[in-house]
Parts: C-alpha cells; sequence; structure tokens
C-alpha cells in the first residue's frame, strides 16, 4: 500500500455513483423533490417543516440501509472502522447542525444542486469540501484522527 | 396518502444505499481518504460523484420538459438563489463533521444495516443537533396557532 491507485476503486465507486443518480432521479422526476438526506431525515422525525410527505420520507430512510445490506450480501466487504464515540457524536453535531443551517450536504447540495448548477449548491459543496479536507489535515497533523 | 407514493422513495432510498455501499462511501476511512488531500488520497469519492453528477444531469434536462412529476400533482424544488452566512457557515460546519468522523447522513443511515452500534453515537448526536437548530429557528409557539 504505497501509491493511492492501490487503494483507489475507480469503476466500484463510478457504479455507486450511478446507482445514487439513478435514486436521486427517481425521486426528482417521480416525486418533483430534491433528494437530500439530511433534510429527508429532518423531515422524517419532525424537524422540517417543509419536504416530502413524512411517510415519504420514513419509506426513503428505510431504503437506505436496506440498499446497503444488499450489496452487503452479495460482495463481501471489510468490515468498517469507526471513530470514537466521543468523536462520533463531536461530528455527529456538527454534520446536525451544519446541515440544517446550510441546507443539505452531499446529496441535496453535492449531487442534485451541483448537477443542476445551482449557485447556493456549488459554493456549499466547495465550502463542505475545504473544510473537510482541512479537518482531516489538521487533525491528522495533530495525531487524533481516527 | 395512498400506499403506492412510498413506492418511489423505497426505491429511490434502496438504490441510494445501494450506490453508497458499491462506491466504498460506507467506510468512514474511504471518505477520510478523499478528504486526505495532502496526505495517502483516495480519489473514490470523485468517482462516486462524478457517477452520480452525471446521471442526475440527464434527470434535470428531462425535468425541464416534464409538466409535472410522474408520482405527484407538482414539483416542489428549492428556488433560493442568494449566498448567505447560513449556507457558509452551515457547509463549513458540515465539513468540519464530515472529516472528523468520514460520516455523512446518507452513509451514516445505510451504516445502520451494516454496524448499527458503531454509527448509533453519531446518528443520535445528528438528531440532536438538527433538533437544537429547529429549536433556535422556529418561531416561538403561539398557543392559538397550535393544532393546525
Amino acid at each position: 500500500m504505497s501509491g493511492w491507485l492501490e487503494q483507489t476503486q475507480p469503476l466500484q465507486g463510478l457504479a455507486g455513483g450511478l446507482l445514487i443518480g439513478l435514486a436521486a432521479a427517481v425521486i426528482l422526476l417521480g416525486s418533483g423533490r430534491i433528494a437530500g438526506v439530511s433534510g429527508i431525515a429532518a423531515r422524517a422525525v419532525r424537524l422540517n417543516p417543509g419536504g416530502m410527505p413524512r411517510g415519504e420520507a420514513l419509506a426513503f430512510l428505510v431504503g437506505l440501509p436496506l440498499g446497503a445490506a444488499i450489496v452487503s450480501a452479495l460482495a463481501h466487504q471489510p468490515r468498517a472502522e469507526f471513530a470514537s464515540p466521543a468523536l462520533l457524536i463531536a461530528a455527529g453535531l456538527a454534520v446536525g447542525i451544519g446541515t440544517r443551517l446550510g441546507s443539505g450536504c452531499t446529496s441535496g447540495h453535492g449531487v442534485c444542486g451541483v448537477s443542476r448548477l445551482s449557485g447556493r449548491s456549488l459554493v456549499a459543496t466547495a465550502v463542505f469540501m475545504m473544510s473537510g479536507i482541512a479537518t482531516v489535515a489538521l487533525t491528522n497533523a495533530l495525531g487524533a484522527g481516527s | 396518502m395512498s400506499a403506492a407514493r412510498l413506492i418511489p422513495p423505497l426505491i429511490s432510498g434502496s438504490l441510494f444505499g445501494a450506490g453508497l455501499g458499491l462506491g466504498g462511501m460506507t467506510d468512514p476511512a474511504r471518505v477520510r481518504g478523499f478528504l486526505d488531500l495532502f496526505g495517502r488520497w483516495d480519489p473514490t469519492l470523485a468517482f462516486v460523484m462524478a457517477g452520480a453528477v452525471l446521471v442526475m444531469a440527464i434527470a434535470w434536462a428531462i425535468q425541464r420538459r416534464m409538466e409535472r412529476p410522474a408520482l405527484a400533482e407538482s414539483f416542489a424544488l428549492p428556488d433560493a438563489r442568494h449566498i448567505d452566512a447560513p449556507l457558509i457557515g452551515g457547509a463549513a460546519l458540515f465539513g468540519i463533521g464530515w472529516g472528523l468522523a468520514g460520516l455523512c447522513p446518507g452513509p451514516a443511515l445505510a451504516s445502520l444495516a451494516l454496524a448499527p452500534l458503531e454509527v448509533l453515537p453519531f446518528l443520535a448526536a445528528m438528531l440532536a443537533g438538527m433538533a437544537i437548530h429547529h429549536r433556535v429557528t422556529s418561531p416561538p409557539r403561539i398557543p392559538a396557532l397550535q393544532g393546525q
């Protein structure tokens, strides 16, 4: 494991991305809405006054782990490692507040908004990418990364 | 609401979760690897984004020619254009959490099927964060308006 080419999975990544795009297209062309996971999650727990009907939000959220479980059953994947619970709680708080304040996350801004060439989404995506890169660089330098 | 309207979001959520799993996005190390631009960079996430944006660009082109969505009365799409402090500050804060854990909302929820106990503290805190935001930004409740 020396260079980045060895760990990169361009084909699986591209195939996964096509499925995600298809998923977002079903919501856009079928339900007429943006498939933004943070907004849908907030909607499901009554923390988002707008968005799709609550039943539809819950159905989407049931699908997410279902789809991941199907892939996991078909393709053997190594068990992922997660950060410490304390770090996960801090990260979760930042993600929860940040996605609601910024009106979206990787799916709503990064996929749906960028492909629509929305100015707000292009700016938000650039900002959260830069912020994420800075955070990883900083935690790696401090040796506190997961 | 008719049960038929639950089918598109259920299919969409499943495709979404499958795509995240296939693309390796349910592995926080891979996501942090993408953000590790100054270390051992793993560009897999860029391929995931490229694939998703490609399909969605086609979907937007189709959407512009449709009068209404296939299974709903009308399109309900965001129309805000202003770039303001909440957008930038929120995105920056989200990026910090994303970088710390290597998790964003989609992969975290999809991981409920793969590593439920590990991902639970993140999801609980994420919902708490959403509740804090909701509490701070919602107008105070007026008794006469309750129960609408």
